[in-house]
């Protein structure tokens, strides 16, 4: 296999499954020509005239699609953990003994080990998407036959549009469709927000199947998913674990640590001006991001300052930010709580988006470079600023990259983290896996220093007199180094075993096998 | 024969940047070390490196060692093992990592001390982070915090933990034993650069006398130059009653602190939220403290969510004469520092008060006056003092009276 040194210097190969693939060019080198990709053109003599698209059971829904040897079949991450359609589709296909499938779901879970056995015996082939747990270990002992591929939610919209991938079969889980496959997520037992993952799938697919646990008759209001793009409907007993689907409510954490990470977040947005009449935000769901919404409502609060929109996983902060009128808008790219929940079914104001509208790389701009400021995670950055959210320390995967790399684009990227983690330093010298280059991420909030890209002279001119504790990336480093002790690098094989895509198709960097 | 096998750390549950240390002396196979670690594959050598030194040094030369790791640090790693090693076999060595240069500072008598963060002498996780949230102190417990089983792998927890961990210009305290323990406890901290000794359930100046005798004997055999001050805690109704004589009974004792719990306890008194049953013992050893010239320091707020019931609770404090309170959760400290920090109103007013008095000065007049109001001494002295903390809690320039004469002029 050929390898080449792409634009941020890592080594990759130009082929992965057997198919050329592009190394990474540079932030917006990259720009594929020709015309989109197109699924075949059905007719609608070919689909009953009643509407009613059901068909018995899911087995018969992947017969009738033409489940066979080496196709691509997609699912979604709505359900999370509680997920129980994609380990029955390969149940069904193990029974028919179909082999060398790719699973191309949005985001794969703990709830999936269950496909480990088909992994092993060459149902399926493998896994493009994130990987964790279980399943991550998997593959990251090289145990997987074929390379994983990890993208980004709008990496994902971008390969389907531009033909990077071809869904054969799509299975689209919803809490609430009607026969003729209009589908929402809103309704049920099964409950999950939004279905946005599910959009690209929905129209480039070559077979859709809807599934739901709660069938309604026509129509199916508000259609998240349009019924016209759908070829079988299938009603089943129970499509998902509603308490593992989202949570009642989230908390926000208690971790001191953790809200002091986010305090020193908010203050620095609030003293380089960043929170202004008028601005606009994402934050995730996890401890930390939760309680940086909450410190952003009492500045604003305080200061008498009202938001136009904050974007992300839907959350009772959010959703309070909106009802006390902090905010005008919520662009909800999924639901992590109930609130979000009702807040969506009720609330004008509470706005359905997808990955094609938030962070497409195909589409004629995007949400992200609208948003004044993203707070996200990782799992290390490095001296250049550059940052790692799919590979522990020791080379296992354990996250996927969801939305992350596409909110680099945001007009302030600030990644509140700890400089160590369980002895293991955060700061370090060289990322493990590059999944974001330095020059899009801004400020490293640590709980023993805050630094600031020297790119961003005018965010250290702002927070300069702020009597925040500002330190260098390279002193933070030095600091973790200091407490931790400087880790040796794990032992790594020449296998590649999982690769990362940029958001516009290229390869940033690859994960190699972890040796035992 | 049954093997032996000497225990010390922690695992388990929610365990953290710790390790559970099994040590089993052998007849021969030299050092052999399983670990099970989860950094082992970036730490793994250098645990296995550090345990064999340790080992060495205390001339171990067969043992079989179980690791079981959650992230420790090398001066948990070391106390743990150390900590099994003086089980197995009797000596007076000790396995001593550098005192890092940012933990030789000593503290003024007068240092402020409105929060002082409790932590657990025998938990690592909470001591890493401790000094980011910035408490004036710090406080290594060793005493109702530590099981009992546990009091000697404590020590040597708190005596690495005094050398290695950066708590940020925290005062560094340790709460030490009651007698006997804690004059035994007084040999892992001295040495260390320990700011302050707490030391509970204090009813004497004797006990202050014989605490003080142990803490000389240290620091000459030691060479300990630096101050060590003393925080006795009175918990006892016998200790209110001795608190002047307590507070008083030698220089090196800069503050008192009221427990609650148990003087509520000795009293056989429920101890409430309005605190009406210990409002003669409070009101009694701020009494005290003033008469000695040393600070009144309040007992903890138990309950770590009430965060209002807290800024409540230290409203009272200060209005009591209270200059500080204990914190056992760091989300407390900034509402403590808060709480006693000076308030606007009060700056405002004692610069005036302050500036009348310069002024009269300057003019060689006995008496100061604002407005039409005549202004006592003790007024005068209450209004610098204001001044003085708001300058050194950065609420204030210390040339704060420029600007408050360009003011004045306009």
């Amino acid at each position: 296999m050929e390898f080449v040194k792409n634009a941020i210097g890592k080594l990759v190969p130009t082929e992965i499954n057997g198919e050329q693939v592009i190394p990474f060019k540079g932030v917006g080198k990259y720009k594929p020509e020709g015309k989109k990709h197109a699924p075949y053109i059905p007719s609608n003599v070919d689909f009953p005239l009643d509407g009613n698209k059901t068909v018995s059971s899911l087995k018969e829904a992947l017969i009738k699609a033409g489940l066979k040897d080496g196709m691509t079949i997609s699912t979604h991450h709505h359900f999370r953990n509680g997920d129980l359609i994609a380990n029955q589709i390969f149940d069904i296909a193990k029974e028919l003994s179909v082999k060398n499938l790719r699973w191309f779901p949005s985001a794969s879970f703990p709830c999936h080990e269950h496909l480990i056995q088909y992994l092993e015996d060459g149902t399926i082939q493998r896994i493009e998407a994130s990987m964790n747990g279980p399943l991550g270990k998997f593959c990251s002992e090289g145990k997987m036959k074929g390379t994983a591929v990890l993208r980004s939610h709008g990496g994902r919209y971008q390969a389907v549009q531009d033909g990077e991938v071809k869904i054969d079969i799509a299975v689209i889980g919803a809490a609430c469709a009607d026969p003729f496959g209009n589908a929402n997520g809103l309704f049920g037992q099964s409950t999950s927000g939004l279905l946005g993952f599910a959009l690209a799938d929905s129209q480039y697919a070559d077979k859709v199947i809807v599934v739901t646990d709660n069938m309604v008759p026509f129509p199916c209001i508000p259609w998240q998913i349009q019924g016209n793009y759908v070829d079988y409907t299938v009603k089943m007993n129970k499509i998902g674990i509603p308490e593992k689907i989202i949570s009642g409510t989230t908390k926000i954490t208690k971790s001191p640590d953790r809200l002091l990470l986010a305090e020193m977040t908010a203050k620095f947005c609030d003293v380089t001006g960043i929170i202004q009449e008028g601005f606009s935000f994402q934050t995730g769901a996890g401890g930390t991001s939760l309680a940086v919404s909450e410190y952003f409502a009492n500045i604003m609060k305080k200061k008498g300052i009202k938001g136009r929109f904050a974007r992300g996983g839907s959350n009772k902060y959010l959703v309070k930010m909106l009802e006390e009128g902090l905010i005008d808008y919520i662009l909800d790219g999924q639901t992590f709580d109930l609130d979000g929940v009702r807040s969506m079914a009720e609330n004008p104001n509470h706005v359905w988006t997808s990955p094609f509208t938030s962070y497409n790389y195909h589409s004629k701009g995007n949400f992200a470079g609208i948003l004044d400021v993203v707070i996200l995670g990782a799992t290390e950055v490095d001296i250049n600023f550059n940052a790692n959210v799919v590979t522990h320390s020791d080379g296992y995967l354990l996250h996927g990259i969801g939305g992350w790399q596409n909110c680099l684009f945001s007009k302030t990227v600030i990644l509140p983290l700890p400089l160590f983690r369980d002895r293991i330093p955060v700061v370090v010298d060289e990322v493990t896996t590059v999944c974001g280059p330095g020059e899009l991420i801004d400020v490293i909030v640590t709980e023993r220093g805050i630094a600031i890209n020297p790119k961003r002279k005018d965010l250290i001119d702002k927070a300069k007199n702020s009597g925040l504790p500002l330190k260098t990336i390279r002193e933070l480093k030095d600091e973790a180094e200091k407490i931790c002790g400087k880790p040796t690098k794990p032992k790594l094989g020449d296998k590649v075993v999982a690769a990362i895509k940029w958001v516009d198709g290229t390869v940033i960097d690859v994960v190699r096998q972890v040796l035992e | 024969m049954a093997k032996k096998i000497f225990k010390a750390g922690n695992t388990g549950g929610r365990i953290r940047s710790d390790c559970l240390m099994n040590l089993e002396l052998t007849g021969s196979g030299g050092i052999k070390i399983n670990l099970e670690s989860k950094v082992k594959k970036l730490y793994g050598e250098d645990i296995i490196n550090t345990s064999k030194e340790v080992c060495s040094f205390f001339d171990i030369k067969n043992a079989s060692i179980d690791i079981t790791d959650t992230g420790a640090l090398p001066f948990v790693l070391t106390a743990r093992l150390e900590a099994c090693i003086k089980q197995a076999i009797k000596t007076d060595k000790e396995y001593l990592l550098p005192l890092i240069e940012e933990n030789t500072y000593s503290t003024p008598k007068e240092q402020f001390r409105f929060s002082r963060l409790y932590l657990p002498g025998n938990t690592p996780s909470m001591m890493l982070n401790a000094g980011v949230h910035k408490p004036n102190g710090i406080i290594l417990d060793l005493e109702d915090s530590v099981a009992p089983a546990k009091k000697a792998e404590a020590q040597l927890l708190v005596r690495n933990a005094l050398r290695q961990v950066n708590f940020y210009g925290a005062e560094r305290m340790v709460r030490i034993n009651q007698f006997p323990g804690g004059l035994d406890d007084l040999k892992y901290i001295i040495p260390h650069n320990v700011n302050l000794i707490l030391f509970p359930k204090c009813e004497s100046a004797e006990q202050i006398h014989k605490l003080e005798e142990k803490i000389n004997e240290l620091k000459t055999k030691f060479n300990i130059k630096q101050p060590v001050f003393l925080m006795p805690i009175i918990e006892s109704a016998l200790g209110v009653e001795m608190a002047y004589e307590i507070a008083s009974s030698s220089e090196n004792v800069v503050a008192l602190a009221i427990g609650l719990e148990d003087y509520t306890a000795d009293l056989g008194a429920r101890r409430t939220k309005e605190a009406t049953e210990s409002f003669y013992a409070r009101t009694r050893l701020v009494n005290a403290c003033k008469a000695a010239g040393i600070q009144a320091i309040d007992s903890v707020f138990s309950d770590v969510a009430d965060e209002e019931g807290l800024r409540q609770n230290v409203k009272i404090s200060k209005s009591l004469g209270f200059e500080g309170m204990g914190c056992i959760h760091p989300r407390q400290i900034k509402v403590i520092h808060e709480g006693y920090a000076p308030e606007e109103a009060e700056i405002e007013k004692a610069k005036k008060i302050v500036n009348a008095f310069i002024e009269a000065s300057e003019k060689g007049l006995g008496v100061v006056s604002l407005g039409t109001k005549m202004i006592d001494p003790p007024v005068v002295k209450r209004a610098q003092k204001i001044i003085d903390l708001a300058v050194k809690l950065n609420m204030l320039p210390e040339n704060w009276r420029k600007d408050f004469l360009n003011n004045k002029a306009i």
